[in-house]
């Protein structure tokens, strides 16, 4: 299974096991990764799980859908490689990946 | 908060589950017990009537989170187990396996049921409510093609059952009491917009239309007599007329209740060391200067954070203000805020293009509450507006060449 790292916001790294098919906001949900509320559980409607994904990455982790992006251009700190994390399914070659999280998510 | 301190949750729904987690993130070291009537761990139920009926969600994406987490988390998970007595003197719960816990802190997460309807035929097989996992398995079982679902009640869990259902290949009708869907908890508009879009799809809406009773034959529903005297026939009834909050428990044990569990900013209820959270919650609404009872999940997460905050001696967060969503078809509607103090409305977008906003404003146009179909940006617009208690121009929210950014800055 692939691992991903979120990195908080004071530098904190927790090095997790995602699964392949479900999102990346599950992954840090189902292993209590301080800093991802995901608030309305993957339904794109709260912003809450809201991510920096490293630039390296950005390729892989595709491209973001309309609802995410009016949704993204009212979160805090929102930056051109901000994404919703319950939007990027996991896939064999997310393994490495690496996102940063914000300050807070409300 | 004492490394010794014992925190007894009643409810393992989403808020009792939330809270337990919470407690942990926030550094709570004592022990933490979840009782819940359910026999399954925290569940999310937003699904129920969305993804899980269509069958595309299992058991494991459901749950809040995976089993191992409460074993890891050292959270003492009782279901099948539900707490029947509070002896706030005693600090004691008493539970109907016969068990007496003692805690310092109580948190009451014991959410709300399915209001009855006082009608002839309830007790039929084939007549179903839609709160819980069970309830949702014994509705996905009745549906498919060609079955016929007769839904009493059109709001949010009636309407989102029905396009689920529609998306099954049932023939859904929609029986609705007052003279449009959502009557409670929407504007005309969206009403308006969505008993459109739900026919354009297929329901059937049958508006200002009495139940009689429901009608049966060996014990089993075969259909909904209206006071008209005419029958919808059907094979399985949903009725979804509202809820109402489980406050028994908190009144026998005398704590303050009006429609729910009396709580302040802090979910803390009348003795100090009991907190309740969730749709069971009598809670201020400190943006609209009353009080009122929310039924929704992020009103159950907010709550979830005030009652983990004060335990641990937190600072509380700033309150949000109250937002729902609903998915039904492929309609996002969004809503943040209540129209309480609102006297007009302005929309933005077409509703028959079916995405718009309706923009809630009082009498000198401050923000209120906004309505979003298909349209997140004007609901993320009106989450910061409303929160900044802002005026705006009416003009400029009908004027879609205006982005919706440029009017929170």
């Amino acid at each position: 299974m692939p691992h991903v790292t979120f990195i908080e916001h004071n530098g904190t790294a927790h090095t997790v096991e995602a699964v392949i098919g479900k999102s990346l906001m599950e992954a840090a949900v189902d292993n209590s990764v301080p800093g991802i509320d995901a608030d309305c559980g993957g339904a794109c409607a709260c912003a809450t799980c809201h991510v920096f994904v490293a630039p390296e990455w950005e390729a892989k982790t595709g491209t973001r859908n309309e609802a995410e992006v009016a949704m993204l251009n009212f979160a805090a700190e929102v930056k051109p490689n901000s994404r919703l994390s319950c939007q990027i399914e996991i896939t064999a070659a997310h393994d490495g990946l690496v996102v940063h999280m914000p300050d807070g998510q409300h | 908060m004492a490394e010794t301190d014992r925190v007894i949750i009643v409810g393992a729904g989403h808020g009792g589950g939330a809270v337990a987690a919470t407690l942990r993130q926030y550094g709570f070291k004592g022990t933490i017990m979840v009782i819940g009537t359910e026999p399954l761990a925290p569940y999310q139920r937003p699904p129920l009537s969305k993804a899980w009926l269509k069958g595309e969600a299992d058991a494991a994406s459901l749950a809040l989170r995976p089993p191992a987490f409460y074993a890891k988390a050292n959270i003492d998970l009782r279901l099948a187990t539900t707490v029947t007595a509070i002896d706030t003197g005693a600090k004691t719960v008493a539970t109907d396996t016969g068990d007496t816990f003692g805690y310092d802190w109580l948190i009451l997460a014991t959410g709300a049921r399915a209001r009855r309807l006082p009608i002839p035929g309830m007790e039929l097989a084939g007549v179903l409510e839609l709160r819980s996992a069970a309830d949702a398995d014994q509705l996905k079982a009745a549906l498919g093609p060609g079955k016929r679902l007769a839904v009493v009640g059109g709001g949010y869990i009636g309407l989102e059952a029905a396009a689920s259902a529609t998306a099954l290949g049932a023939t859904v009708t929609v029986i609705e009491r007052e003279n449009r869907v959502l009557a409670r908890v929407a504007s005309v508009e969206l009403s308006e917009a969505y008993q459109v879009a739900h026919r354009r799809r297929g329901v059937v809406i049958e508006l200002s239309a009495q139940v009689a009773a429901l009608e049966g034959v060996d014990g089993r529903i075969t259909g909904v007599r209206l006071g008209d005297g005419r029958l919808i026939a059907c094979d399985v009834a949903l009725v979804g007329v509202g809820a109402v909050a489980n406050i028994e428990l908190a009144q026998a044990a005398g704590i303050t209740c009006d429609l729910g569990i009396t709580v302040d900013l802090a979910a803390r209820t009348s003795d100090p060391s009991v907190f309740a959270i969730g749709d069971c919650t009598w809670r201020p609404l400190p943006h609209y200067g009353r009080d009122f009872r929310l039924e929704s999940v992020p009103n159950a997460l907010e709550q979830a954070r005030q009652a983990a905050a004060s335990i641990c001696g937190r600072a509380l967060a700033a309150p949000e203000v109250p937002w729902f969503w609903s998915d039904q078809f492929d309609l996002k509607l969004q809503i943040v805020g209540l129209n309480f103090g609102a006297t007009h409305t302005v929309v933005r977008g077409d509703p028959a293009t079916e995405s718009f906003a309706v923009f809630h404003m009082t009498d000198d146009n401050h923000l209120r509450a906004v309505e979003a179909v298909n349209m997140a940006d004007a609901f993320m617009a009106g989450r910061l507006l409303i929160a900044k208690d802002r005026k705006l121009a009416p003009a400029q929210i009908c004027d879609m060449s205006v982005a919706m950014k440029d009017l929170t800055v």
